[in-house]
């Protein structure tokens, strides 16, 4: 198995720059926001082990909000972040991303500030400024491009053959049905048109990682639970002191501002999102929101890595960053249908998962306990994320048409082909999903 | 939640809580305001029925709605219009992106349509004619006052038909509606809502009453301290000291369906081999009924709230047919209203529903892809248009080709949470409840995804394993106008018909 990694590069740039910037990475688009995979300035289409990736700009549009809270707002340079998901490690891609893109990376890299026009060693720059998620979502831990290429390849396949070898043998006798099929896929196999690779086999170093923080977490936080235990009781005094007294913010996401954002949404069956914005003051707000990303990250390695996230099954890659030294948190995703999709599976399916992390988030609508309320108070809900959204300048996604669900499909298909089914029923099953 | 019995029905428009099926006539006209005082002074003793139940039930009935520049001409000023829903503000051709999203592209594209489509050539007001047979031409002629005609210009008539029990196509039609819970005692607590429930908070379809959230919908309110004319409002609930200009109001969004009756029966009966049999079949499976409202998904055991045990063609679910292989998952009913509740089938207490909210425990990897239909429901008050035409007329190669179609109305408190998320996330989306690249078989566009993968066809799930794939739909349904609209209270409408002339212009 092939696990998958994640790089972020952030660079500040100048107010003088920024027009030219957007200019520059507008070039990159075939359809407002959306990348054309063979763009001369990062050719995306050419990274076969890159799942998706974006550039845009962190813009502390809603700064001022953290003023309800009697604070001055921090400075917060405009920021330029190219951030992308990867099969393998990420240094190894980094290098490939400088040999093949090297020069049209060095052309926008040049209008941020730090990147002098003689800098040579763009791999070294680049890697200076990597930031780390905080937490880190995969759908599907494991499943490369290759495969998820492959695997589109061979359902379309089967798909146009079953259909006619129906016409031909009609659809009760399922054994011949399957056979057929399975000779098929060998004849296309052997004419070079589809192709199956198998896994490669998981680097020993991640595995033995893998396991130590499996094992290393439960067994530090069983080791802090009589801690724990003892600070709950002034932990949740507090907590609930600031859920009365934090205050909460109504506003409406302006017109001008929801037509950047929906101007670049629905083209196709998946879409992109960022959100940025302040913690809210206070230590415990900060920890709450570091413990819970903890947690989040944990059961996002270990537990939901075959294609959900507790009941959500369209989101195929998200992270959490912290950056202005914890003061600011950033999340992105990528998830299936339309925005107000997106948004009725956060608040019905996931309110209470929203609530424990980004009710330390300022704007969020307030919460009772940390899991009550809050994204349940829908219109508060909306307007807060709407209002901390940022668009993105150029997103890349390496198989558009395909949803989460499509691609899960399409590897229980797989399997079907590489597995022999037990039973008349389960052939039926596997039959329906073509 | 405290029950009131008392519901103000005499402030709520008719239309609100009335089909109003025994008046089979119907009249509908787009008007333009050309004398903002004459209309003011008209709608001040405008006839508009309110939804007050009457014995016998009244033989005529007058329901008027206003585009946002409809409300603007009227006088009605920025501050109040401003906190209306955005996309009532902007309007349903007024962005691409809006377009874009319910589907209004290619030969739906509000530049081919025939009203509404254009800006600056949006209505101002939706004025809805009823009356029993026969009567609509007196009705006409006292609603049409000299003042009438001195406050308005007609922009069109919107065709109509007298009112059938069927649609264009030739399915009864308007079988399935939410029931309004005018007194409010179903909770809205999402541990309470396991399963479907037909009973829909009034918040869901009027303004200024708790929703399905428990939440009030932001709308225009007044301060009467500010605005005199303000006081005669009703007081907003959510804040006493302020009135409530949208309560007892509702949204009404309004799309003309243009419907290709001779090309989707032809294209059902070349697709069924010119059986009969199977041409009936093909068409049901599309729909998810029978021509006569059958259901084709089995019924539930289970009790729904607010479908009677006895009313078999609204009386079930999907949960027996999860994959669709009895009503296709693709089928326009299914998508419509995929009757889900809030969790997926088998919770029954506090273990089982933690276990679900965290994922687990699923039978099938699509059993939760739909939740919560309550959050997404329309009560719909269509009329359709055209000439009846039988399928066995229409498959004749000279059927006639008249205009026919459907004048889509429905009435929600939310636009983008309920018609538009319904239009997009389930009647034309390509992957809905994990369908694989389909739109609704009646409504939905054919464009292809961006990778250029297909969506013109239908699938339809065999229990011997393989689907059976109808493919190359036509569009059956094409966009032809449509707007969204306020329909106001009668107390809000007496506030537009008494508010002073602003420094706003009031002509046009």
């Amino acid at each position: 198995m092939t696990p998958q990694s994640t790089f972020m590069i952030v660079a500040v740039v100048s107010d003088v720059q920024i027009k030219k910037l957007r200019q520059l990475l507008a070039t990159m688009n075939y359809i407002p926001g959306h990348a054309n995979p063979d763009n001369s300035l990062v050719p995306f289409g050419r990274f076969d082990r890159l799942h998706f990736a974006r550039f845009m700009i962190i813009e502390a549009i809603t700064a001022d909000e953290i003023k309800e809270f009697g604070i001055t707002p921090r400075p917060w340079p405009l920021t330029l972040a190219f951030f992308g998901d990867i099969d393998g490690d990420k240094d190894s891609f980094l290098a490939e991303l400088t040999e093949h893109a090297g020069s049209g990376l060095k052309k926008i890299f040049s209008l941020c500030e730090g990147f002098s026009k003689d800098e040579n060693n763009l791999l070294e720059w680049m890697k200076q400024r990597d930031i780390q998620p905080q937490a880190n979502y995969i759908n599907w831990i494991g499943r490369t491009v290759k495969q998820v290429h492959e695997e589109a390849a061979l359902h379309k396949s089967l798909r146009r053959y079953l259909q006619k070898i129906v016409d031909d043998i009609g659809r009760e006798n399922t054994l011949d049905l399957r056979q057929k099929l399975l000779s098929h896929i060998e004849l296309e196999k052997y004419a070079g048109r589809l192709s199956l690779t198998p896994p490669e086999p998981t680097p020993i170093g991640w595995k033995i990682r893998n396991l130590l923080h499996l094992i290393g977490v439960p067994f530090i936080l069983l080791l802090a639970t009589p801690f724990f235990l003892l600070i709950a009781p002034f932990y949740l005094i507090r907590l609930r002191m600031l859920e009365r007294s934090d205050p909460e913010l109504f506003i409406r996401p302006d017109h001008a501002h929801l037509q950047k954002l929906t101007v670049q949404e629905d083209y196709d069956v998946t879409n992109q999102y960022n959100v940025f914005g302040d913690v809210k003051p206070g230590l415990l707000r900060l920890l709450t929101f570091k413990f819970m990303l903890f947690m989040l990250d944990y059961a996002a390695r270990h537990i939901y890595k075959r294609g959900f996230l507790t009941r959500v099954r369209t989101i195929h890659f998200a992270r959490w960053v912290f950056m202005d030294n914890n003061h600011r948190a950033f999340f992105a995703s990528n998830y299936d249908g339309n925005h107000e999709s997106y948004m009725d599976d956060f608040i019905n399916k996931l309110g209470w998962g929203l609530n424990l992390s980004f009710s330390n988030a300022v704007g969020y609508p307030t919460t009772n306990w940390l899991i009550k309320d809050g994204a349940h108070r829908e219109l508060p809900f909306k307007y807060t994320q709407r209002r901390h959204q940022l668009p993105s300048e150029v997103w890349y996604k390496a198989y558009p048409g395909l949803t989460a669900t499509d691609l899960a499909r399409n590897s229980r298909i797989r399997h079907g082909v590489e597995n022999r089914q037990s039973s008349e029923k389960e052939i039926r099953e596997w039959l329906s999903l073509i | 939640m405290k029950p009131s019995p008392n519901f103000e029905f005499d402030d709520l428009q008719a239309l609100l809580r009335f089909g109003s099926g025994h008046l089979t006539e119907t009249h509908f006209m787009l008007l333009q305001i050309k004398d903002a005082d004459a209309a003011r002074q008209w709608l001040s003793t405008a006839p508009v029925s309110s939804a007050t139940a009457t014995r016998p039930p009244p033989d005529t009935s007058l329901q008027i709605a206003f585009s946002v520049d409809g409300l603007r001409t009227m006088g009605l000023q920025e501050h109040i219009i401003k906190d209306f829903s955005d996309e009532f503000i902007t309007g349903l051709a007024g962005d691409e992106s809006r377009s874009r999203r319910l589907g209004d592209t290619g030969a739906n594209a509000p530049e081919h349509w025939e009203w509404g489509g254009k800006s600056g050539q949006t209505p101002h007001v939706l004025l809805m004619l009823y009356a029993q047979n026969g009567k609509m031409e007196d009705w006409k002629k006292t609603v049409e006052t000299k003042l009438f005609k001195r406050a308005f210009k007609l922009f069109m008539t919107l065709p109509t038909t007298e009112l059938e029990a069927k649609e264009p196509f030739g399915f009864i039609d308007g079988i399935s509606q939410p029931k309004i819970d005018w007194a409010q005692q179903q909770s809205t607590d999402l541990h309470e809502r396991d399963n479907y429930s037909n009973r829909l908070a009034v918040g869901e379809v009027v303004l200024g009453y708790r929703n399905e959230y428990g939440h009030y919908t932001p709308r225009p309110l007044i301060d009467p301290q500010q605005d005199i004319h303000a006081t005669s409002l009703p007081d907003a609930e959510d804040e006493p000291a302020m009135k409530d200009f949208g309560r007892n109001g509702s949204y009404l969004v309004i799309r003309q369906l243009h419907q290709d009756v001779p090309g989707f029966w032809q294209f059902i009966d070349a697709a069924s081999d010119a059986d009969p049999e199977k041409r009936e079949q093909l068409a049901a499976s599309m729909v998810g009924r029978e021509r006569d409202g059958t259901p084709l998904a089995p019924a539930t055991p289970n009790h729904i709230p607010g479908i009677a045990w006895q009313n078999r063609d609204n009386h079930f679910t999907y949960e027996l047919d999860p994959g669709g292989t009895r009503c296709p998952v693709s089928a326009h009913i299914r998508r419509s209203n995929p009757r889900t509740g809030d969790y997926p089938p088998g919770v029954s207490g506090f273990f089982s529903r933690i276990i679900k909210a965290l994922g687990f425990g699923q039978n099938r990897p699509d059993e939760d892809l739909i939740a919560s239909s309550r959050f997404h429901r329309l009560l719909r008050r269509g009329r359709s248009y055209g000439p009846r035409l039988t399928p066995e007329d229409a498959i004749k190669p000279d059927a006639s080709t008249e205009p026919r179609g459907l004048q889509f109305i429905c009435l929600v408190a939310n636009i983008s949470r309920q018609f538009e998320f319904v239009q997009n996330a389930w009647n034309i989306s390509s992957k809905f409840g994990g369908v694989q690249n389909e739109r609704d078989p009646l409504l939905g566009i054919r464009a292809p995804l961006l990778n250029g993968e297909e969506t013109d066809h239908f699938n339809h799930p065999h229990p011997s394993g393989p689907m059976r794939t109808t493919a190359h739909l036509p569009q059956f349904i094409t966009v032809r106008g449509g707007s969204y609209f306020f329909m106001p209270g009668l107390r809000a409408l007496q506030y537009l018909a008494t508010t002073p002339a602003t420094d706003s212009d009031s002509s046009s």
